[in-house]
């Protein structure tokens, strides 16, 4: 299978309500966009996932989880087949509150893949990746070849 | 009445789920703050919304990462001095164990709390504290 052929079947497995995250969509994330190594996902604001009632930011956790989602993403982009990953670890600096009312965006790069660990980078921003809400660095290991699920393509034994 | 005076009565009344009452993410993903020992610890009771995917019945880490953060803040709130709300300047999770859709918990330690920056540890586990989930460390910008 090559790359481009992989990218599609990821993005029609990944479009399917029966394969999103409950999490996820219980924050109402969605997929904005998908190719080798990379991912961007978003998540709308909602009152209901502010960190406090006085100011209406969203809480850090909404950031980290749209982060972490990114990352997670990015690294299934680049393996190029179906394998399964967990996070190891994750670092995030928060650089600036995000605004009330607007949407977050998480654009997530898996530069480096190697037999164990994958190794990814990632901001979080409004509209203008130049002025980000938070920069991460995240890890993640390579479990097994069939944790990622059912087959991302029907004919697929 | 303001975030101010809700922290300032929680503590006084040691009714700290009033704390969650301010934190709107806290109500809608069902982190519950209760009292143990002296200080208090997060509960979160099961649930199908905390999954990260549908294949594989685990935790969300992001989300895990977001209950340390929240554990380290009320802590926060509960040690300081002053009544702001301490913002995340820096975390760094790490992660131990896959979570189960069980009850879990978090609960934080503050290792250093100064004037204007405080260094904290939180912890989460499910049925044995001695096996932790996942751990934080992170800086809180405490003005």
């Amino acid at each position: 299978m090559n790359d481009s052929t992989f990218l599609e079947q990821l993005r029609d497995f990944l479009a399917k309500p029966e394969h999103q995250s409950p999490h996820n969509k219980f924050l109402g994330l969605e997929i904005v966009y998908l190719e080798q190594g990379r991912a961007v996902l978003r998540v709308p604001y909602s009152a209901r996932l502010a960190g406090d009632t006085t100011s209406g930011v969203l809480h850090g956790g909404v950031i980290t989880t749209v982060l972490d989602s990114a990352c997670g993403v990015s690294v299934i982009a680049a393996l190029g087949k179906r394998m399964g990953i967990a996070t190891l670890d994750l670092r995030i600096d928060y650089l600036k509150p995000a605004r009330p009312g607007e949407a977050v965006t998480a654009a997530a790069h898996c530069y480096k893949v190697t037999r164990n660990i994958c190794f990814v980078r990632a901001l979080a921003y409004h509209a203008d990746r130049e002025d980000p809400i938070a920069n991460c660095a995240a890890s993640f290991m390579i479990t097994a070849a069939e944790a990622l699920g059912p087959s991302l393509a029907e004919d697929q034994p | 009445m303001s975030m101010v005076e809700i922290i300032r009565a929680a503590r006084e009344s040691r009714d700290y789920q009033r704390l969650a009452e301010t934190m709107p993410y806290m109500q809608t993903l069902g982190i519950m703050v209760e009292e143990e020992g002296d200080g208090v610890i997060l509960r979160l009771a099961a649930s199908e919304t905390h999954v990260g995917n549908p294949w594989r019945a685990a935790l969300h880490g992001g989300f895990i990462g977001a209950l340390l953060e929240t554990a380290a803040i009320v802590q926060l709130i509960l040690e300081q001095d002053g009544d702001t709300l301490p913002k995340p300047i820096n975390i760094t999770v790490d992660y131990l164990r896959s979570g189960r859709v069980t009850e879990t918990w978090a609960e934080a330690r503050v290792t250093k709390l100064g004037r204007r920056v405080a260094n904290v540890y939180a912890s989460c586990w499910q049925d044995n504290r001695e096996r932790p989930i996942a751990t934080l460390s992170g800086h809180f910008l405490m003005t």
